[in-house]
């Protein structure tokens, strides 16, 4: 690509450079979908690829999701690495079945003999405009889904590093990108290698609460915790990166250094990939906590059209609003002892 | 500005609405102008094969009767467009069967007690695809077909010559996944031959009320494919059309759909209840035209193994070892496998993650208990 105008590196930029490594990597990897080819993906993330590397290794497909997700794991079967975009978040709804019944139990149906290196990039949620089916948080769906791994990065260098981690992860990888942060930047050298995308990371240490979030909730996340600290209140900020299969452990040991926890997400909060936070936090840290674990995200309505969608998405405002119900005045004293006890 | 409009393959003529058909119900051979009839070895193996489907199908009805299997789909009366489809496939090609398609696995080579395992209820598939060239047998309708497609894409791309014989009933072909298998292995001329076996009923809904189609074979037109129309009790049809049909794919000339007009005698699965939807007289009507009866007459009528009393011999011959494929698979379901709980979370990822772990220690906790 050319020389970014702005300094650093965007996470869509960073998402075509690790597409663009990963197909030179591995001649068993492609890459194809709707309108990746000459167009580059409608938000250019597969720009230049085509001109790269031929229409042998990255094309565009039948406009039909099942079949572009069932037709890679045909592929998958015999050896090869597809990565496919399906475009929009709920564009892939069509190949759910797909995916659930097939993609993620095929190593399970045959115990282990037929392993299934697929990538579903899926760009998601709001915050772009869109009109109604362009932006839904759907990654409660995928999570919910044994045998799945879902991931989302939160900054460029994760989202390099991430997706060349994806493809080439033996289990089949729904890739979740935030895409209103594509045009986020970052002072990054690629190629980078970050933390393994298992393990979640602490964005920003703090003391007093710990805000959990992922994807696009990092960069308001970050911006809660930066307004909060000029308010006196030092926030921790973890980015789990890896949705499912989870690992919980930096956010247990996060929570109990911290006392308060806010899951922060931009889905819509019942049902959503927070309760299952909330509920792990709940049982993992309940001798630690100075106050109910709480929930930040979208409106439990269907995403909204795009000039009230502002309305809906949290942002760190309302972050530092549910930060503010953490029940400031502790029910805990000193024992004097170098414990703590209810008076 | 150029218009891209660069479809190359004349638009296929229209299946026939008679059914190609080389062998009639009376094992009389009937003249076709576009297809013959395999040479007399291969009706031989089609007879071979038909015969250990159906008795495997029996035994396997009479295992779910006595409740040694969860359940069993059979395929009794459909063995010859299982058997005639399986037996055009190459050595390397792949099949990608669906939950009533055991007969086709068993000709295809795959173990027979390994093809009960799912209905057994030991595990969801109970054979390793790559061993065998042959996907898990798919539950869902239709969504096998495009892991065909994606197969054959894949195999081509490194430089195998692999076809594929992707299966599915009449029901399926109204799933929107098996339009989205048959426009991407077309678009992408993939070597993927669709067999529809037409067994003229979804459950308890009848074909008239599953497609306003004059045939299942005419959808393949839209799609800018051949398709085939064929006797599906017929083994020795069944496996010209395939096998010509494979053998054109294979050329690049693309997918075809080859729809087998067959039909299900017995019920839907051991669970069933035909008699609420379907007229014993039906079911009678297609018992005349059962496709071993009409092989087993036709190896008599043209002494294609040898005279009476040779075909005595083999066709004898043959009913004991499908007796013992039968009295095998019987056997070895008796003995209980160990089925170790734990196993339960080995491969549900490549590496057993930590969460998956923490069950796994609280159910060997439990084991413990009890």
């Amino acid at each position: 690509m050319a020389a970014a105008p702005t300094p650093g590196v965007s996470m869509g930029e960073a998402l075509n450079r690790a597409l663009h490594d990963a197909i030179e990597h591995d001649p068993d990897v492609l890459v194809y979908g709707e309108d990746v080819g000459p167009l580059g993906g409608v938000f250019r993330v597969t720009d230049g690829l085509i001109g790269a590397f031929g229409q042998e290794r990255v094309f565009d497909s039948p406009l039909a999701e099942s079949g572009i997700v069932g037709t890679a794991i045909g592929m998958a079967m015999y050896g090869l690495r597809p990565v496919v975009e399906l475009q929009f978040d709920a564009f892939a709804y069509p190949a759910f079945e797909q995916v659930v019944s097939h993609l993620a139990k095929m190593r399970n149906r045959t115990r282990g003999a037929v392993s299934l290196p697929v990538v579903l990039r899926v760009p998601y949620g709001g915050g772009i405009g869109g009109v109604e089916h362009h932006s839904d948080s759907s990654e409660a769906y995928y999570a919910h889904t044994p045998g799945l791994r879902v991931v989302t990065p939160g900054t460029p260098a994760d989202a390099y590093s991430m997706l060349r981690e994806a493809v080439e992860c033996d289990d089949p990888v729904v890739f979740l990108e935030p895409k209103r942060r594509y045009w986020s930047r970052q002072e990054v050298d690629l190629p980078v290698r970050t933390e393994p995308m298992a393990t979640p990371v602490v964005r920003r240490p703090g003391t007093d609460a710990t805000l959990v979030t992922y994807g696009p909730m990092v960069e308001t996340a970050l911006e809660a915790a930066e307004t909060a600290a000029a308010e006196g209140r030092s926030l921790e900020v973890v980015d789990l990166r890896q949705l499912a299969p989870l690992d919980d452990g930096v956010v247990t040991a996060s929570v109990r250094r911290t006392g308060r926890a806010v899951v922060v997400h931009e889905a819509s909060v019942f049902g959503g990939y927070g309760a299952e936070l909330a509920a792990r936090i709940g049982e993992r840290c309940f001798h630690y906590l100075e106050a109910p674990v709480l929930r930040v995200g979208g409106l439990d309505i269907p995403y909204p059209p795009p000039k009230l969608e502002h309305h809906y998405l949290p942002d760190a405002s309302r972050v530092l609003a549910a930060v503010d119900r953490l029940q400031w005045e502790s029910a805990w004293v000193e024992d004097g002892e170098g414990g703590r006890i209810r008076p | 500005m150029k218009h891209t409009d660069e479809r190359s393959r004349p638009a296929p003529a229209l299946p026939t609405r008679e059914p190609v058909r080389l062998v009639d119900r009376h094992g009389r051979r009937v003249g076709h102008s576009s297809f013959t009839a395999p040479d007399p070895a291969r009706l031989v193996e089609l007879h071979r094969a038909m015969l250990i489907g159906r008795r495997f199908n029996q035994q396997a009805g009479t295992l779910a009767r006595q409740g040694r299997l969860a359940v069993y789909p059979s395929s009794t009366g459909q063995e010859a467009a299982q058997v005639g489809g399986v037996l055009a496939l190459s050595d390397q090609d792949w099949l990608f069967p669906t939950y009533r398609d055991s007969v086709a696995l068993v000709a295809h080579g795959v173990d027979p007690v390994r093809t009960l395992t799912l209905f057994r209820g030991d595990w969801h598939c109970g054979y390793d695809p790559h061993r065998y060239r042959c996907a898990p047998q798919c539950t869902p309708l239709a969504t096998n077909a495009s892991h065909a497609v994606g197969l054959t894409y894949a195999a081509r791309r490194k430089g195998r010559d692999v076809a594929a014989l992707a299966m599915m009933g009449d029901g399926a072909t109204s799933e929107g996944d098996a339009h989205e298998a048959y426009n991407f292995a077309a678009v992408w001329n993939t070597p993927v031959v669709f067999l529809v076996q037409n067994n003229h009923w979804a459950i308890s809904v009848p074909l008239r009320q599953q497609t306003a189609a004059p045939t299942l074979a005419h959808k393949a037109v839209g799609y800018g494919m051949k398709g085939y129309h064929v006797d599906g009790n017929d083994a020795a049809a069944v496996y010209a059309v395939v096998s010509h049909a494979l053998a054109e794919a294979r050329a690049g000339g693309g997918p075809a759909i080859v729809e087998a007009v067959t039909y299900r005698v017995d019920p839907h699965t051991n669970a069933d209840a035909p008699q609420r939807y379907r007229d014993p007289a039906e079911v009678e009507h297609w018992k005349e035209r059962d496709p071993l009866i009409r092989s087993e007459r036709l190896i008599r009528e043209e002494c294609l193994l040898g005279d009476t009393e040779e075909t005595e011999r083999a066709l004898a011959a043959f009913g004991a070892e499908a007796d013992g494929i039968a009295d095998t698979v019987r056997e070895r379901l008796a003995g209980q496998d160990e089925l170790d709980p734990r196993s339960l979370f080995t491969d549900v990822y490549a590496a057993v993650p930590p969460l998956l772990e923490q069950e796994r220690e609280a159910l060997a906790d439990e084991l413990r208990e009890v």
